[in-house]
């Protein structure tokens, strides 16, 4: 129910941000929308955490600005590498472990590790991931460890503590 | 950037010399910041061009769209000012920003599991005075 309310919410934020106009028949259009979406959400069983994790926000709002800083010097790194004259590259392929049993922060994880230029999250099994680097010196387990439990902390712990 | 430059042209023949800073260094910022994506998107196609082989050349291609695509569109934000094109503006770049890797996933795990083996090692690029062996 809370998660019903606060995804309709969303939705209704995101529709208005999206039309910009404020005319009867284009509101009635976005009411039906919004209703038809929880609709299908109740539907599929998948009004839950994992689907509207507002909990977590302010954790993922300073995550993301770390991350962003972290994406900024991996591509400062590869730009030097691909534009270097002859092109010294090492791929390596390394097996990371996860730092969480949470499904939502596994999938943030690789997902962050695929997002920072560089190294590519190419399989996830079971107690692992397999990561291609493109630099042998960007796979290294101890960067990967940080942010796995920052990741961890943006996403497992707040909910955890729920 | 050009109705600036005319703004300005036209406002210093009719008083003394007023500049509006703060849309002049919304422009500046805003240039700057689609140059240097551009430069971004540049490095990542040559990337693209140069590395050996379809993993390492994964990695180039991801460069273009998580810096340089997030660099033009924050360019654009600061054109476009405090509106609701540049709200638009920043859900694009919130979705390229969970779309990008989810993407690059999909292709290199595709790759992997058809059993493409990445190569491995230290890589440099050929020489070019003839003798390519």
């Amino acid at each position: 129910m809370r998660f019903g309310v606060i995804l309709a919410l969303i939705l209704a934020a995101t529709w208005l941000s999206l039309s910009g106009y404020f005319i009867p028949m284009i509101l009635s259009l976005g009411v039906i929308s919004v209703l038809f979406v929880l609709w299908m959400c109740k539907r599929m069983n998948i009004l839950d955490r994992e689907t509207v994790p507002y909990l977590s926000l302010p954790q993922s709002i300073v995550y993301f600005s770390w991350l962003f800083s972290e994406i900024v010097k991996a591509n400062v790194q590869v730009v030097k590498a691909v534009l270097s004259p002859d092109l010294e590259v090492s791929p390596t392929l390394t097996k990371i472990p996860y730092a969480s049993d949470e499904d939502v922060a596994r999938t943030m994880f690789a997902n962050s590790i695929t997002l920072t230029p560089g190294t590519v999250a190419v399989d996830m099994e079971d107690n692992h991931i397999l990561v291609h680097a493109l630099l042998k010196e960007m796979s290294k387990p101890a960067d990967f460890k940080e942010m796995g439990e920052q990741s961890a902390w943006a996403i497992g712990e707040a909910v955890k503590a729920r | 950037m050009i109705d600036l430059i005319l703004a300005s042209s036209t406002e210093v023949k009719s008083a003394a010399i007023h500049i509006d800073w703060l849309s002049l260094i919304t422009t500046v910022a805003s240039v700057v910041s689609i140059f240097a994506g551009l430069f971004f998107v540049l490095a990542g196609t040559l990337g693209v061009l140069r590395l050996p082989d379809f993993y390492t050349r994964l990695h180039a291609a991801g460069m273009t769209d998580t810096l340089g695509a997030e660099l033009i569109l924050l360019g654009l934000i600061l054109q476009s000012g405090f509106s609701q094109m540049s709200l638009k503006l920043l859900i694009v770049g919130f979705f390229l920003f969970i779309t990008s890797p989810t993407a690059t996933h999909a292709v290199a795990h595709a790759a992997y599991k058809a059993g493409l083996k990445p190569k491995l090692g230290k890589y440099k690029a050929p020489e070019i005075d003839g003798d390519v062996k």
